[in-house]
């Protein structure tokens, strides 16, 4: 049969010298390659001290945003909870009252908002429904835990720090995140 | 009737038995330490690091938790014979240590005190009868599980000593004819003397030996009895608790002792490479000159040991019917041409 290509390399089915039946300079030769090992860059990276960089991109744990004026800028409108492919985003509306301007941006807002991080797959299609670019993935992903309960993420652990209130919370937060990105080039 | 009873030798031996032991216990817990340290630097880890300054605690964690495990017994297991095999096989791994002499004599209080617990004859044979008798851990513990993957392990594990016992026997024989003893200590003060280590007469016994050594032990890549991925653990599959770690400790016991042995067959023992002990006893003391004995004799049988674990991250496991044909239709001829060029040689140099 004629090859296709150049390429093909003729592999020849001899039995084996007597050297070879030896086997002691293949393993010989085998023990010298694990030796080396010995002296070879460890590829592990100890946890807790050192930390794997992620890249820019990655998306871990959601965060609901606030604007400058540290009012929510979620407007409950529901689009996070139809583009997610796994369903993990639950929500209730309300209506703004007179005197909560300095809480919410616009008239409507999220009074209850669940994410199960057990059914999220961080794809990060909330990210990109969000009009109001009130939700976004951090760069931290979702600590262990006993019950799957804690696991279910409501307003109080997703919304970031308010700017005009607590800001150096706010800042530790960032800074956290940053720390994260940089802890080993 | 009158009794002799010497309680000054009572005590001398019954102290070095219990320091051997302990310390044998000691070397067996930070031998697996070791292990998993060489497993994980082979293959670009870093190793067990968390328990204590860069994991030194970490066997007594792993012996805490053996500890802990509930001890189970097989409700179809053969009883005593199941705790028989544990105990047998620990028995024996420490019982070959009687024979080894760590080190020349030293002084105590005038009292020259031998750092060996027996001095016999037939030392070598002895290692061999007790070595042999170690397969029965095995095999009881096999049995006892009444499991059918336990005892095909405890079936390989039999036969595979017996086939590679053989060809260490035959060795053993060239190595005889060179010295002329079966002592040990014998064996290690001729190669003081002379100043030439038997492994320069006996390049191809010491390797079938180290080979041999290899299979005894059940190590990688004889490790057919305990063959993880073919029979679940092989013969101490149903071990739990201090019985697991009795069989674990005692493989690494043996991997010790082993290394003891072909240092002391082969290495010279506690002889120390380009050093003339009995001159350097003169100038400052015995007692210094015998621990710096203890020390060689460690640091080869530590080079051992390496090089057994070296060798398990390196090389699979046999087939079965490859081992045997190593052991039956390689080793033993082998063996047996090496035992009579030996004898022809020194016939020939007698005259």
């Amino acid at each position: 049969m004629q090859a296709l290509t150049n390429r093909v390399k003729v592999l020849e089915q001899k039995p084996m010298s007597f050297a070879e039946r030896m086997y002691f300079p293949a393993i010989l030769k085998g023990m010298g390659i694990t030796f080396s090992h010995i002296f070879k860059k460890k590829a592990t990276i100890s946890y807790p001290e050192e930390k794997r960089p992620f890249s820019p991109v990655f998306r871990g744990l959601h965060v609901l945003n606030r604007d400058e004026e540290g009012k929510e800028r979620c407007t409950a409108c529901g689009l996070c909870a139809v583009a997610c492919p796994a369903e993990a985003i639950t929500m209730e509306a309300a209506e703004r009252k007179q005197n909560e301007e300095h809480l919410y941006r616009e008239e409507k807002y999220a009074a209850k908002y669940e994410i199960n991080m057990l059914r999220c797959i961080f794809c990060g299609l909330c990210e990109e429904a969000c009009p109001k670019d009130a939700i976004y993935l951090t760069e931290t992903f979702a600590p262990a835990n006993f019950t799957r309960d804690s696991f279910i993420y409501g307003k109080s652990d997703l919304l970031i720090p308010d700017p005009t209130t607590q800001p150096e919370q706010l800042k530790a937060a960032k800074g956290l995140s940053e720390d994260q990105t940089n802890i080993k080039k | 009737m009158m009794l002799l009873f010497d309680i000054a030798l009572f005590l001398e031996k019954f102290s070095l038995i219990v320091v051997v032991i302990l310390g044998l216990l000691g070397i067996a817990l930070y031998t697996t330490f070791a292990e998993r340290k060489v497993a994980a630097i082979i293959q670009d880890r870093k190793g067990p690091n968390r328990a204590g300054p860069l994991g030194l605690l970490q066997p007594l964690a792993d012996g805490v938790k053996l500890f802990m495990k509930e001890e189970i017994i097989p409700l179809t297991a053969n009883k005593w014979l199941f705790i028989l095999g544990p105990c047998l096989a620990m028995l024996t791994a420490m019982m070959t240590s009687a024979v080894i002499p760590w080190s020349s004599a030293i002084d105590f209080f005038g009292r020259k005190i031998q750092l060996q617990i027996a001095d016999i004859n037939i030392g070598m044979l002895y290692v061999f009868g007790v070595v042999s008798m170690g397969v029965y851990g095995i095999m009881i513990g096999g049995w006892a599980s009444n499991n059918k993957f336990s005892l095909l392990a405890a079936i390989r594990g039999a036969s595979q000593i017996i086939s590679y016992e053989l060809a260490m026997g035959l060795t053993l024989i060239a190595l005889l004819m060179l010295t002329g003893s079966l002592s040990l200590k014998t064996i290690v003060e001729q190669q003081m003397q002379s100043g030439i280590w038997n492994i320069v007469y006996q390049p191809v016994g010491f390797v079938i030996f180290l080979i041999c050594a290899f299979a005894e032990c059940n190590r990688t890549p004889f490790d057919l009895p305990e063959a993880e991925n073919e029979l679940n653990f092989g013969y101490h599959q149903e071990y739990s608790s201090l019985k697991l770690g009795f069989y674990l400790f005692s493989e690494y016991i043996n991997m010790f002792i082993s290394g003891a042995i072909m240092s002391t067959l082969f290495f010279g023992g506690y002889d120390i490479p380009f050093l003339n002990e009995a001159k350097l006893a003169e100038t400052i003391g015995g007692n210094i000159v015998a621990l710096m004995g203890i020390v060689a004799l460690l640091l080869k049988v530590v080079f051992f040991l390496f090089l057994f674990m070296w060798v398990r991250w390196t090389i699979p496991r046999f087939r079965y019917d490859q081992l045997m044909d190593l052991g039956w239709k390689k080793l033993i001829p082998l063996a047996l041409v090496n035992m009579l060029i030996t004898g022809a040689v020194i016939l020939w140099l007698n005259k």
